[in-house]
């Protein structure tokens, strides 16, 4: 058989359950695989390779077991390697966030997401690389050295699940756990070319997940393709008692032989495709969305008319919540403390020594905007003009079932080319920002390469608790087309 | 500018960071850039829109109140940067202000 890592987890699924291969032979396929790249591609934070070995051991008799009497259903992510970003908790494992401040930290409980695929059987194989506390789009605000992306090693990975997204496309895992509170899980599978799913808010337990902005953040998925995103999704879904922001909503299964785009409704907002857009993005986006049309689907333009406005927003709401959250690192009951006389300048030391330039402008940013005499101006106003976003996709969705629009205004940039220059960066969020305002679903998914051959992304949005719309979509494409079977020269 | 310096050290100290006066200025810059950038949000008249929290329509749920058992002392004091007699130790708290 060629190398296991080549397979997709479908059909590292199916091979399991034929006992054509072990959960093992692909744990190991997969830890050879992380050994030979990581010097270049530095996806991962923490490896776990003994905790991975014995999950495989398990997860194989499981599946012996299960060959001898199937009365009992078995989730198809049972025995897949995995890997898990590190802003997830897993008791026992080092959990930074990508910062120093968390540096040694092992948290003492696992978060609902990853508690449950591990329950589905998956084998985690490590956590992977992340800008600090979330908080970038190209992973080069970790604390531990940035992610290299494995279409080209000079180029970010996107971020902030960067980690996730580089270590599925060099197949260094079958899927990935990400979370996405502005764009954090679809712009890097864009950069990498690998398939994204961002979950409507509510629909992932966000328990163990560390808090950014807790408004916007959400637990996600980054796979090889949309059919390999569904039993993930199925996994990680519905209510949590211990998040009190989860949905009651039961989860539907997501059935993809349904999948069928006649008479489909999608909406192309006419307020993506703006000056600063790179033409061969353009082009790949809008010939994706022929293919929709020509496999039946009804394209119409519509308007998303408060677009320009949700940069501002999410840079006051987001850090606003960051500041808040990000209180709790006082050197006291995790992470390092610096040496100190007395309490407060503990607190100083501590973070001022070991949060990174970007956690501490937008903690910065959110004091500000929160503080006495500016919170109605920059917090109250932000939140106000964020309804208007929310009110758009509402009216849209009238109108149509999904939304398709660029996922970045760019392919990967270069490693330190926005370099001290915070807003350009945050420029790289335009399209992907609404969807976290308006807590609506999102899917990335390769549609393309520009002229340096490097993947070109699209999204779709959906309303509220819409994956199985997403899934289906993007499946579809995925079978009229072969763009998410390129693999990076790696 | 939409910041001066003294505001910059204003807010670092609500945000309890230190910062070095390299920080300090280009941080006066670049948040003044931000803020430039966001003052696009005064144009918009909201007069008549509420804001958003959540985009949830989930009111705070409630459960009942009862003991559940929850991870062991030591477990959740191991990650502690010092720790004595079963407890978190800080540096001296009272008469302290910042």
């Amino acid at each position: 058989m060629a190398d296991l890592t080549d397979l997709t987890l479908l059909e590292a699924a199916q091979a399991l359950r034929r006992g054509e291969i072990s959960s093992r032979e692909l744990t190991e396929a997969c830890l050879t695989r992380m050994q030979a790249l990581e010097p270049q591609v530095h996806a991962f934070l923490a490896t776990t390779p003994e905790l991975a070995l014995q999950q495989a051991q398990a997860a194989d008799r499981r599946l012996k077991a299960w060959r001898q009497d199937r009365s009992q259903p078995l989730p198809l992510t049972w025995g897949i390697p995995i890997a898990v970003k590190d802003v997830l908790c897993l008791q026992g494992v080092p959990t930074t966030c990508g910062s120093r401040i968390l540096e040694g930290f092992r948290p003492p409980y696992t978060a609902t997401s990853v508690q449950r695929v591990i329950d589905a059987g998956a084998v985690i194989l490590g956590k992977t690389n992340t800008d600090e506390f979330a908080m970038g789009s190209s992973t080069e605000n970790s604390a531990y050295g940035p992610t290299h992306n494995p279409w080209d090693l000079e180029r970010v990975p996107g971020g902030s699940s960067g980690g996730s997204a580089a270590a599925v496309a060099a197949r260094m895992c079958f899927a990935a756990l990400g979370t996405d509170t502005g764009g954090s899980v679809r712009q890097p599978a864009s950069f990498c070319g690998v398939t994204g799913l961002k979950t409507s808010y509510g629909r992932v337990s966000r328990y163990g997940l560390i808090a950014y902005g807790s408004s916007l953040d959400t637990v996600g998925a980054l796979a090889r393709s949309a059919a390999d995103l569904v039993p993930l999704f199925e996994a990680m879904a519905g209510h949590d008692p211990l998040d009190s922001t989860s949905m009651p909503d039961p989860v539907p299964q997501v059935s993809l032989e349904d999948a069928d785009l006649k008479g489909l409704r999608i909406g192309v907002p006419r307020e993506y495709f703006i000056e600063g857009i790179a033409s061969e993005v353009e082009e790949a986006v809008r010939r994706a969305v022929q293919v929709f049309a020509d496999l039946g689907a009804q394209v119409q333009e519509i308007s998303l008319s408060h677009t320009d406005l949700a940069l501002p927003v999410y840079y006051l709401i987001a850090p606003a919540e960051a500041s808040a959250n990000l209180a709790r690192y006082d050197g006291v009951r995790f992470g390092p403390r610096e040496p100190a006389q007395d309490l407060w300048e503990g607190y100083f030391a501590t973070r001022g020594a070991r949060f990174g330039p970007e956690v501490k402008r937008r903690i910065m940013l959110g004091s500000y905007a929160l503080s006495a005499g500016y919170y109605d101006a920059y917090y109250g106003q932000a939140q106000k003009v964020r309804t208007l976003i929310k009110g758009d996709f509402e009216a849209a969705f009238q109108e149509v079932d999904l939304i398709a629009c660029p996922v970045a205004p760019t392919t990967a940039f270069r490693i330190g080319e926005h370099g001290d220059d915070p807003l350009s960066m945050y420029l790289e969020d335009v399209f992907t920002l609404p969807a976290n305002l308006a807590g609506v679903p999102g899917i990335a998914f390769p549609v393309g390469f520009d002229s340096r051959g490097l993947p070109i992304g699209m999204q779709l949005n959906a309303p509220h608790l819409g994956e199985p719309a997403l899934l289906q979509a993007a499946h579809s494409y995925q079978q009229a087309t072969d763009w998410h079977k390129e693999h990076p020269p790696l | 500018m939409a910041l001066t310096l003294e505001e910059v050290r204003h807010i670092a100290r609500l945000a309890r960071l230190r910062l070095t006066p390299e920080e300090e200025q280009r941080y006066t810059e670049q948040l003044s850039a931000i803020l430039d950038y966001a003052a696009r949000l005064q144009q918009v008249d909201t007069s008549q829109i509420p804001p958003t929290a959540t985009v949830l329509p989930l009111r705070a749920p409630l459960r009942p109140d009862e003991p559940r058992p929850c991870p062991p002392r030591e477990r959740l004091l191991a990650n502690a940067a010092q720790q004595q007699a079963g407890m978190f130790r800080v540096p001296p708290v009272l008469d302290q202000e910042p």
